[in-house]
């Protein structure tokens, strides 16, 4: 049951991040998910990544649609304010709460019948935007609450937990965010935690519209012999092109790497992401090439996963649209009202 | 047949093609009369295309100030040929025929019973001009020109408003004012000026403006504190997101900065515009979305989440003919219940409906005040007769003194000194509840919103006991907010009568002609203007002081007489609709002929019938 809070014991043992915090402060409610279900590991790998970049938790703000996936926010980060919207909206719902307050950390949480069915047209639209924000979408590849249905990302030739194969082809949403613009694209695992961890940190710091597709087994629907987005069938076929260390601002870069093993980007906000290449020398910051290896790999059967793509110096809506630094939720009267004299102007100049 | 003889009284209707140039040709005609100190009432009767379809520009003069729609033409400026037949057919006995006669036309295109005047512009242009855009476009001005003798318009007077019109592009000044002369010269030559029909200067006009509701109401949305505006493009709605646009341009940039104080995203569709709306309410600007009946079927689902997660959002719905795509660019009060009742589930909306640009200001600046106070959705009802049209309304008025009411937000200091939040609390009876901001305090004062069922202290929850206090509370919040809407405005007849008349929005000007017709004619009514949804007291005691009340709409079904039955519980027998429902705008002698029906004595009645 959400309702049901988490008691909020600190162990001695638990270490404080910079602010203070403990792991234990980044957390939610009980997970009224299915056992094993990996959207749970997501919601402990956001949790991770908050506490260890030091987010102050009510500073972040949470959105997500209708669906499994869409409950998880309730399941981390107690402190922040959440928003269940409406199945497939909550692009539109979060770009509206990022126009009226740039200063907050927008994290967008949906799952692949919501931004992939009936949410695919609001998630084309925030990527094009260049909303400033992180947006997980938890693939599972089948509808969970309504008990099995395929979704859109399921592949073609996929089969259910009845045996029937999935005729239809699948849409890559990596692919869709990379040709729509996003400027930081990723794919992790719920099963690879040392991948995601990170992932997550470098999105959060991304100035921009941050997307991970990560792949996350429906144990109750989706996790059977034939699926293609099984546990073992994921772990059988990753392909992951890099392995990524974030370094924030305030950290000393103290491990080696031997020459060309590494790429470092440096973001705006001043992180470093240093990415060990795993595939050959896989460009990070080519988004043609990205799109390019993206269908190669998933022509042999493959599924790319690490840093795809990033853009370490964005322009997001905001700077699009010109808007004033201060948050616009907090303009008041002296800064939005005309006043009473120049209606009189106005009044005179329409007679 | 005698032609009309009318001064300061009299409609003028221009039938052109769209595309043409000759939409600002006509606005300076019929600003030259309100320059002459006498109301007019411009409509625009235009189709859902951008060039090459037939479009018309009608002007009721009336010194005595009726702004409603009039039926009949008694003047006809015929440009355009593929409509000549029907034109030419709708002038009233006795009326007026100005037409290009460049090129010669059969006798049978023509009436016995009114006047024709032909000038052959099409040869004065070509004589005039070589370049094909300035013949089109100074042939409207010639035009002008040659209607200005005719009826006697002071030519300083539309010197005047050229060189207005053209400020800032000196150069074009000269070459307009030759053109109006031209037209101007040859009617004085070759007609008899002026006509029967003509302008005298009055003094009628007073200190009242000319503003399309849209402008007006996005010049509202400026002075409310708006400051995020997501839309879609549709007719007759996408001038008042245009209108904030221009008005943020004016007043809210930042001069040293060059920064805007205001976001404008134009969404990709209207469930993303509602949805943004509802994102940037939710964290604390004021924000809202213009759309149109369409827009309205597909916000349904966000609207009801706005509603049961209490998140204000204003709509300004500028209402146009349903269902479906219907009659895009004509008029229709058709929204009422789709607004009222919007969304699965049960739900009520408050409803604002302006009269006039004037109240498109006060309602659309007064919205965001109601929207942050009752944490919901408020709805402004235009239409695309006061949207889309210039009327002339009283000047729009600001009290400095003015603040916000952004309602019932628990702040930093309130959650620091340890106060109770519950984002569903009732703590003070009224129904409305504390909500905090997003990023307000470390530790305390989050809270997950959500379109499920809800405890007090926004925890999930599907007990029936929970749920259902939660619904009964924002019925009492409903309650609340008859007390904040706009009051009903009554007219009582000069005499003592047990008829009563409610009416609302964009029928405002036809009514009030209506009940001088009807008192005239002795049957004198009391008139009560809706302004506002949830309904106030004052219509149910006005409804319980007659014995006969009349409803009178712009919708086929007679949506707020059902409204008023549902909510009010009135006995349906006791409220007679008049209900107008064409797509062109209701008129005072389809309402007084409408109520009159039912008024006059049954003896004359039968007689009549024998007849």
């Amino acid at each position: 049951m959400t309702y049901l809070t988490k008691p909020k014991i600190h162990h001695p043992s638990l270490q404080p991040n910079q602010l203070g915090f403990t792991r234990r402060d980044y957390e939610g409610t009980i997970s009224t998910l299915c056992a094993g279900c990996g959207h749970d590991s997501i919601s402990a790998a956001l949790i991770q990544a908050c506490y260890q970049l030091d987010l102050a938790p009510h500073r972040l703000a949470k959105l997500s649609g209708i669906g499994c996936s869409s409950k998880t926010p309730a399941y981390f980060l107690g402190a922040s304010h959440g928003f269940n919207s409406v199945h497939g909206r909550m692009p539109s719902v979060l770009t509206g709460a990022n126009m009226a307050n740039r200063d907050l950390i927008y994290l967008g949480v949906s799952g692949d019948g919501d931004s992939a069915s009936i949410g695919f047209g609001q998630f084309a639209h925030l990527m094009r935007r260049g909303i400033n924000m992180t947006y997980i979408v938890e693939n599972n590849g089948v509808y969970g609450l309504t008990k099995g249905q395929f979704s859109a990302t399921s592949d073609r030739g996929s089969k259910s937990k009845k045996g029937v194969a999935n005729t239809d082809e699948a849409i890559d949403m990596v692919a869709m965010a990379l040709q729509l613009g996003a400027t930081f694209v990723a794919r992790s695992f719920s099963g690879d935690k040392t991948q995601l961890v990170p992932l997550i940190e470098a999105a959060i710091s991304h100035q921009g519209t941050a997307f991970i597709d990560c792949i996350s087994p429906c144990v109750a629907f989706n996790n059977h012999a034939g699926s293609t987005k099984s546990f073992d069938y994921v772990r059988e076929h990753n392909e992951a092109v890099n392995f990524l260390d974030v370094i924030t601002p305030r950290e000393e870069i103290t491990t080696e790497y031997a020459e060309g093993s590494v790429q470092e980007v440096e973001q705006h906000d001043g992180s470093i992401l240093r990415l060990r290449k795993l595939a050959g020398d896989y460009d990070v910051n080519d988004r043609v090439a990205a799109q390019r290896f993206l269908a190669e790999h998933h022509a042999q059967g493959e599924i790319v996963t690490g840093l795809i793509y990033v853009d370490p110096d964005p322009e997001d809506m905001h700077a699009h649209i010109k808007t004033v630094k201060t948050p616009l939720k907090d303009l008041g009267e002296a800064a939005l009202c005309p006043g009473s004299a120049a209606l009189g102007k106005l009044n005179a100049s329409l007679r | 047949m005698q032609p009309i003889v009318a001064t300061n009284d009299f409609v003028i209707k221009f039938a052109n093609v769209n595309g043409s140039g000759s939409a600002s040709a006509n606005t300076l005609f019929g600003k030259s009369i309100i320059r002459m100190g006498v109301p007019v009432a411009p409509r625009n009767i235009f189709p859902s295309n951008i060039q090459g379809l037939p479009t018309w520009y009608e002007i009721r003069v009336s010194e005595a100030g009726y702004l409603g729609a009039r039926a009949g033409v008694d003047f006809m400026v015929a440009m355009n040929p593929q409509t000549w037949d029907k034109d030419v057919a709708s002038i009233l006995p006795g009326g007026y025929l100005f037409y290009d006669s460049s090129k010669p036309m059969p006798k049978s295109k023509f009436r016995d019973d009114i006047t024709v005047i032909g000038m052959p512009l099409t040869h004065i242009v070509n004589a005039e001009y070589t370049d094909s855009r300035q013949r089109q476009l100074f042939k409207n001005i010639i035009y002008v020109g040659a209607l200005s003798a005719l009826l006697d318009i002071e030519a300083e007077v539309v010197e005047q408003l050229i060189a207005e019109q053209f400020r800032g592009k000196d150069k074009l000044i000269p070459p307009n004012i030759h053109a109006l002369h031209m037209g101007r010269d040859y009617a004085l030559k070759n007609f008899q000026c002026p006509l029967g029909v003509r302008i005298k200067r009055a003094d009628a006009v007073g200190d009242r403006i000319s503003i399309e509701g849209n402008a007006a109401a996005g010049l509202g949305a400026v002075y409310g504190g708006a400051t995020v505006c997501a839309w879609y493009p549709i007719t007759p709605s996408t001038s008042l997101a245009e209108g904030f646009a221009k008005y943020c341009q004016k007043f809210r940039v930042d001069p040293e900065t060059g920064e805007n104080k205001f976001a404008i995203i134009q969404a990709e569709d209207e469930l993303s515009s509602i949805g943004m709306v509802i994102g940037a309410a939710w964290n604390g600007s004021r924000a809202f979305t213009t759309t149109s009946g369409p827009g309205i079927s597909l916000m349904q689902e966000f609207l009801g989440l706005a509603y049961f997660a209490e998140v204000p959002a204003v709509i300004f719905d500028v209402q146009r003919t349903g269902p479906s795509t219907g009659m895009p660019t004509r008029s229709q009060q058709g929204d009422v219940l789709s607004c009222a009742y919007a969304s699965h589930g049960d739900t009520k909306h408050v409803l604002l409906f302006p009269e006039d640009p004037h109240e498109c200001f006060t309602m659309g600046a007064q919205a965001f005040d109601l929207a942050d106070r009752l944490q919901t959705p408020i709805f402004v009802l235009l239409d695309l007769d006061i949207g889309m049209n210039e009327r002339l309304c009283a000047p729009l008025e600001w009290d400095d003194s003015r603040r916000y009411d952004r309602g019932k937000i628990m702040t930093y200091e309130a959650l620091e000194a340890g106060k109770d939040f519950g984002r569903y609390l009732d703590v003070d009876g009224d129904g409305i509840t504390y909500r905090t901001l997003p990023g307000t305090h470390p530790k305390r004062g989050s809270f997950f919103t959500r379109g499920s069922s809800k405890d007090r202290y926004a925890k999930y929850t599907e007990e029936a006991a929970a749920y259902k206090d939660n619904m009964d509370r924002l019925l009492r919040k409903f309650e609340t907010a008859k007390g904040l809407v706009p009051r009903p405005i009554e007219h009582k007849a000069a005499v003592a009568t047990k008829v009563g008349v409610l009416y609302y929005g964009s029928t405002s000007p036809a009514m009030g002609e209506a009940a001088e017709i009807l008192a005239a004619d002795g049957m004198p009514i009391d008139i009560m203007r809706v302004r506002g949804f949830p309904f106030h007291q004052d219509i149910v005691d006005f409804i319980e002081a007659h014995d006969t009340v009349f409803i009178v709409e712009q919708n086929r079904d007679a949506q707020l007489r059902t409204l008023v039955i549902n909510e009010c519980e009135i006995n349906p027998a006791k409220l007679i609709p008049v209900l107008h429902y064409d797509g062109t705008p209701v008129t005072a002698a389809f309402i007084s002929e409408g109520i009159a029906i039912h008024l006059q004595p049954p003896v004359q009645q039968r007689l009549k019938e024998a007849v």
